[in-house]
């Protein structure tokens, strides 16, 4: 089910501002890929870019070309709810919804979509708990509200939210960065075990964490403030992180930037 | 010595003493009598004023001198706190002072008439004479008027609030934000012209054979305009407050734009809303100027809110005090503590509502 991501030449505007520039790059199914590179790059808007989340920002658009399965998703008859589903999103701040108990968070998607069958959603609950390992915790006080869970369980609540609505591809942007190490660990558990069903795309800032992670590792990078950001290298991550062929590159790996 | 040390060389604590003295009590109560009785003679002793002023001289030395006295014993920030301490928990206190006096007021004088006779009868056929005779009819006006208002009033302002904080960008939604703000100053007997002009004098006519005619339903048209502005402007606050990474989880689920609105964005500000609504109720239940123009009073029964005059409470309330018999004021008492009532209940129905349907937190 998983989906291959082409991105060929987007560039990302706010207004007159040009966030990104000229960004390619193919991400192949069921892997993880991991975009780092420092503050203000923009690579969390290429991540928002990928399921249309960029345009919720008042005058943001793009340009360039993105296909998941050679299907364009910027093509004017597209519909950006049916790419939304397709593509869930995970966001750096755990936001659980906070008028809805732990269960009602884990199928809202479900629920809001239409799915209105009780059974039908029970069990899309208690699946999609368990994938994000949250099951154990959490079955006895289904009914308690999602916003009274720990900030860790409350990022994989959104996780089991975002996996409820089965889509075939999971952004993640940073979302181990509100996160103590343990529950970064169980993130990171729950990502190798999502792998086989998702392509999970994932902006970290912790350059740990995607070596770990990640099957392949994209930096980005600025000249300086006000100017685009650029990929500037996309390769393995075993290489990029060994390897690197673009200098800047390894001076960012190694803490030398700037 | 450190820099604080210089700057604040009456602080007695030092690294090596965290400890201050404590400014007792007996010394406090010694201030504020003394405070006080300097207060007494130098007010009374030049008949300058009387007791108000003798406690509001007393008043204002009784900080000066703790904020001196209590300085000289526990170091000049202690007794600073101290002092702005006692100024804000007085400021306090003459706040609640007058809605203390306010419903002790009527609940003393609003009781002689709390009888059954007072919410079961109107003043159809009450002469200056007697006794009795109720504001049944008031009761039913009010309720009419402002149910009628609410529901004009919640759906266009809330619908106009989505407008506002969830699709409205430019100059559109700009100008209507700035016509809300204005219609948040009209006066109410101004909103009760307009209506009056439009609605009793030109679209009654149609209805009624070509007379124009007082009706219930021009005072909730009255009303209306003067809620929605209030609703508008706090719903749209309220919405505001709503983070917009909650909006994000939904779009990012595939949920359309307006579901999130519906089933995230509304229930998140809900309490706020209700708030919103039910100052705006409380402000319309209140009003006398526009339904006494445009539903002229009416000292009978009349359930009909479309046709002929209708009374209100807060207009009954004017009416009473007005009037000339000797039984008339304690009917206005009552009636002034039943609105009064009422808006409270309505407000703490409104908010258990609110609050059903939401998880224990």
């Amino acid at each position: 089910m998983a989906k291959r991501i082409e991105a060929s030449n987007v560039s990302s505007y706010y207004g007159s501002f040009k966030a990104i520039d000229n960004v390619s790059m193919t991400v192949e199914p069921k892997t993880i890929t991991a975009l780092i590179g420092p503050s203000g790059c923009g690579k969390s808007t290429f991540l928002r870019s990928i399921n249309r989340m960029h345009e919720v920002l008042p005058n943001a658009r793009i340009e360039g070309r993105l296909t998941i399965d050679d299907q364009n998703i910027y093509d004017p008859d597209v519909d950006i709810t049916a790419v939304r589903r397709m593509i869930g999103m995970v966001f750096q701040r755990p936001n659980p919804f906070p008028t809805m108990s732990i269960y009602e968070n884990a199928v809202a998607g479900l629920k809001l979509n239409g799915v209105k069958k009780k059974s039908l959603l029970d069990d899309a609950a208690e699946k999609s708990l368990r994938s994000a390992n949250l099951w154990d915790e959490v079955k006895d006080r289904l009914d308690r509200p999602g916003a009274g869970l720990s900030g860790g369980q409350q990022q994989r609540l959104c996780i089991a939210r975002t996996i409820a609505v089965e889509p075939q591809v999971v952004l993640m942007d940073e979302p181990c960065s509100a996160l103590d190490p343990i529950s970064t660990l169980a993130i990171e558990d729950l990502m190798f075990k999502l792998k086989d069903r998702f392509t999970i795309i994932i902006v970290t800032h912790n350059m740990q964490q995607a070596a770990r992670v990640s099957d392949k590792t994209g930096f980005f990078s600025i000249d300086k403030t006000g100017e685009p950001g650029r990929l500037i290298e996309y390769d393995d991550t075993q290489k990029i992180f060994s390897n690197p062929s673009q200098k800047k590159t390894e001076d960012y790996i190694t803490g030398r930037f700037g | 010595m450190s820099l604080l040390d210089q700057e604040m060389p009456e602080v007695v604590m030092t690294p090596d003493n965290i400890r201050s003295k404590k400014f007792p009590l007996v010394q406090n109560i010694l201030v504020a009598v003394v405070a006080f009785v300097v207060a007494a003679v130098v007010v009374l002793s030049t008949g300058i004023g009387n007791w108000v002023l003798v406690v509001v001289l007393g008043g204002v030395l009784y900080l000066a001198g703790l904020n001196f006295v209590a300085g000289r014993v526990e170091g000049k920030r202690a007794a600073r706190n101290r002092m702005w301490q006692t100024a804000i928990y007085t400021a306090c206190l003459l706040a609640v002072l007058p809605l203390a006096s306010v419903v002790w007021t009527l609940i003393s004088k609003g009781a002689e008439r709390l009888d059954g006779d007072f919410f079961g009868s109107s003043m159809a056929n009450i002469g200056a004479r007697d006794a009795n005779g109720g504001a049944y009819h008031a009761i039913i006006g009010t309720l009419e008027q402002v149910g009628i208002a609410t529901l004009i009033a919640v759906p266009l302002g809330v619908l106009g609030a989505i407008y506002l904080t969830e699709y409205g960008r430019g100059k559109f939604a700009t100008t209507i934000r700035f016509f809300v703000d204005v219609m948040t100053g009209i006066p109410s007997i101004v909103a009760g012209l307009f209506v009056l002009s439009f609605w009793v004098l030109v679209v009654s006519k149609w209805f009624n054979d070509g007379n124009p005619q007082y009706s219930g339903f021009a005072a909730s048209l009255a009303l209306t305009v003067l809620m929605l502005p209030t609703i508008v402007r706090s719903t749209e606050e309220m919405l505001r407050l709503v983070p917009g990474p909650l909006r994000e989880g939904a779009y990012a689920l595939g949920v359309p734009q307006w579901k999130t609105i519906l089933n995230v964005v509304l229930p998140t500000a809900a309490p706020g809303i209700v708030t919103g609504v039910m100052l705006a109720i409380a402000r319309a239940a209140g009003e006398t100027a526009p339904v006494l123009l445009v539903a002229g009073g009416l000292s009978r029964i009349n359930f009909d809110p479309f046709s002929g005059g209708q009374s209100s409470l807060a207009l009954y309330v004017y009416q009473q005090a007005a009037d000339a018999s000797k039984y008339a004021p304690a009917r206005a008492w009552t009636a002034a503590l039943t609105l009064v009532a009422l808006v409270l209940i309505l407000t703490i129905a409104a908010k258990l509502l609110a609050r059903r349907n939401k998880l224990t937190r």
